[in-house]
């Protein structure tokens, strides 16, 4: 099949078919902040973080769940988008109990690092402020989900990577959040392999190594998409 | 009928404090009171999070003194892991605090407190702060300056600027000096050892002209609480509590941290937002005790080290065995800041210092623990309980200036006591009261784990309960 030809912030880009419009704007050397997507899985279009403009096109569109096509134009930093990313990493702050100083990812978190991507120096909206539990039920790992974003990235890693499927997400809206097994302490789960790798998916200090300390848990998603790649090219 | 006075804001001390003073229909002081009026909960803050976390989270309660919360909370973590912690970091551990123990001290001595016992307390206000020390004695300043800077130095070299908050972790340490680092301190030593010797000299000479000051600053028979080593020497971490009484009897010796509530009680008080600890033994409020520099010159035996020893056996000639007057805090920091060096040049030598054996992994092997450290204004504690996870379930911290908080009010009374009669006073009075509860160099953002600015204030009250005057900077 034929390369596809599109404009990207008013660069032309050839791309090949069938991919996706975030790797042809990754591939043409432009930045798009990006949370839920994670080399290696599966893309969800959660955390809306990635929207183009396309011209012609009157809604927005998450690049990380869009083909290219032909003669395709497309904006990716405008004055409207730069204005709904920095709302929408102020809403993941205001949602959970990020408190920076004290956290295992300090230092080495994703959302920290979007948020001085996107200018974030306050948050507008009012925190809620949740009481939400930690689990540190597991012998190696724990989840404090007054840190998790939900980008779900862990779920995917587990089904996808793994394949026991431990995490999933329950409830709806605000009471959303991610489970093991049939929502029971992660240390009780019987799918639960210990392979570390949601661990390894997780953008953000929510799940972490047990007993590490403030700014201790290093990010290291990028391996993630190294399995992967192990998988197929049976390294 | 009476009076009240209230001093706002004590200027040069942290957090928010007032003071008030009630005077009968004659006009002499019936009633003082040191109220702290901010209080955030932060106990609260912490129950659920992992025990890990601990050190990082209470190292942030106060921006003066985090090196003592963080050893404090690590060393309550060792005893949750319920493990020895590796030669290395206990030494290292060591000699932090060492290096915060001299830039606090210096802090409190040179600049704080230095305006005043420098410029005299009758000095102009405006003039009295540390620029107008610098002005005067540039030299002294400018080596307290020194000082400081040394003791964060070594503060630095451990834990780095940034990791700083965590540097202490259950079960050890999480980085270890380098040899350039140990080279470093060790180059410093001399100058500072010669610092802290000419500031305690010019203290001595300034003893004629504050005599009044001596004899009615906090001059009262209490109890006195601190840590000592092996053979009751003075000791600032990872050593066992001793208590004595106004004539240096022994109450309490080798007092293992984790049974503190067998002897510490803490009582609340509808005025005050900070807890009041006394000795069990005693009772509500005749088991007051103070904390800090002058109970740790008084219950150790010795200090452990050449010059500092030669200045405590000096001043004990001087002021008798125990040393009662809080005015005497000043002498006690000088005197700890030159054993904390001599401490750290023996200490330096140690090839453990440099070892990458740094730190014990372990899980949750025990439900409830007790650490202490001497913070450079006292004693602290931390006591935590956890589930079977780790996960905290009880904090309850007892800080310096919350264990002193008996005495500073004491301490306000008396120094009202002797400077108002019949309703009389200036403003030099209110300047003494503000350095009477600054010399416990309090902390009080940090006793009511409130963050920010200390104000405090002097208010006045005649018996009628009307406002005579205040004073607020
Ligand atoms: S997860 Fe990231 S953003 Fe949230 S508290 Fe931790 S470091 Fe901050
Ligand atoms: S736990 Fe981590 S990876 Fe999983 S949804 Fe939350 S933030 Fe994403
Ligand atoms: S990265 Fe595209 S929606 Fe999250």
């Amino acid at each position: 099949m034929a390369a596809k030809t599109l404009t990207i912030d008013g660069h032309l880009v050839s791309a090949r078919p069938g991919e996706t419009l975030l790797a042809a704007i990754r591939e043409a050397g432009i930045t798009v902040p990006t949370l839920c997507h994670l080399d290696g899985l599966s893309d969800v279009g959660a955390c809306r973080l990635c929207l183009v403009e396309i011209e012609g096109q009157r809604r927005l569109q998450p690049a990380c769940m869009t083909m290219v096509s032909e003669g395709m134009v497309v904006h990716t930093n405008t004055p409207r988008l730069q204005s709904y990313r920095r709302q929408i990493i102020e809403l993941l702050f205001a949602e959970r109990n990020h408190v920076c100083a004290v956290c295992v990812a300090s230092g080495h978190c994703e959302l920290q690092r979007l948020a001085g991507m996107v200018g974030m120096d306050h948050v507008r909206y009012e925190y809620l402020s949740p009481n939400c539990p930690v689990d540190i039920s597991h012998p190696r790992f724990g989840i404090d989900h007054n840190r998790c974003v939900l980008c779900t990235r862990c779920v995917r890693a587990c089904d996808e990577i793994e394949g026991v499927h431990t995490w999933d997400v329950a409830g709806r809206g605000v009471n959303a959040h991610v489970i093991t097994d049939l929502n029971q302490p992660w240390g009780a789960s019987t799918t639960c392999t210990s392979c570390g790798k949601c661990q390894l998916a997780c953008p953000t200090g929510a799940i972490f190594p047990r007993g590490v300390t403030v700014g201790e848990r290093p990010h290291a998603s990028e391996r993630i998409a190294l399995i992967v790649e192990a998988r197929k090219q049976r390294w | 009928m009476g009076q009240r006075i209230v001093i706002d804001p004590v200027t040069r001390i942290e957090g928010h404090a007032k003071i008030s003073i009630h005077l009968d229909e004659a006009g002499d002081v019936a009633e003082t009171r040191f109220h702290v009026t901010e209080f955030r909960g932060f106990e609260r803050f912490c129950i659920g999070r992992p025990f890990w976390e601990m050190p990082g989270i209470t190292a942030r309660i106060c921006g003066i003194c985090p090196v003592s919360h963080l050893l404090a909370s690590a060393r309550a973590g060792d005893g949750l892991l319920a493990v020895q912690i590796p030669p290395a970091a206990e030494k290292l551990r060591r000699l932090m605090n060492l290096g915060q123990i001299i830039q606090s001290h210096a802090l409190s001595f040179f600049h704080l407190s230095g305006p005043d016992l420098m410029l005299g307390f009758d000095s102009d206000p405006a003039q009295r702060n540390v620029f107008g020390l610098i002005a005067a004695d540039p030299n002294l300043a400018r080596n307290g300056i020194r000082l400081r800077q040394f003791g964060q130095e070594v503060i630095e070299l451990l834990g780095g600027r940034k990791i700083h908050p965590a540097w202490a972790v259950p079960g050890g340490v999480r980085n270890g000096l380098s040899q350039s680092g140990r080279d470093q301190i060790r180059a410093k030593l001399p100058e500072m050892l010669t610092i802290a010797l000419d500031a305690i000299g010019r203290l001595k000479q300034l003893t004629e002209r504050y005599q009044r000051e001596i004899a009615t600053f906090g001059v009262f028979p209490s109890l006195y609480l601190g840590m000592v080593g092996p053979g009751g020497r003075w000791m600032h971490y990872g050593g066992k509590l001793r208590v004595i009484d106004h004539t240096g009897k022994i109450l309490i010796d080798e007092l293992d941290p984790i049974d503190y509530r067998d002897v510490i009680g803490e009582a609340v008080e509808p005025w005050s937002y900070l807890k009041f600890p006394y000795i069990r033994a005693l009772g509500y409020p005749g088991g007051m005790y103070r904390v800090g520099p002058l109970a740790r010159i008084n219950v150790c035996t010795t200090m452990g080290a050449t010059r500092a020893d030669t200045e405590l056996r000096e001043l004990r000639e001087q002021a008798g065995p125990v040393i009662e007057g809080s005015f005497y805090y000043h002498h006690a920091r000088l005197i700890e800041i030159i054993a904390a060096l001599e401490r750290m040049e023996m200490l330096i030598e140690d090839d453990d210092l440099l070892s990458n054996e740094l730190r014990a992994d372990a899980g949750v092997n025990r439900r409830e623990a007790v650490g202490v450290s001497e913070a450079p204004r006292g004693t602290l504690f931390h006591h935590y309980k956890v589930d079977d996870k780790g996960l905290i379930t009880d904090v309850n911290l007892i800080i310096a200036t919350g264990q002193n908080n008996l005495a500073i009010n004491r301490t306000v009374g008396q120094i009202a006591q002797s400077y108002i009669r019949n309703g009389q006073f200036d403003q030099g009075i209110l300047n003494r009261i503000e350095a009477g509860v600054r010399a416990y160099d309090p902390c009080l953002s940090c006793s009511t784990h409130a963050v920010g600015q200390m104000a405090m204030e002097v208010e006045l009250y005649d018996a009628q309960g009307e406002l005579l005057d205040r004073v607020s900077r």
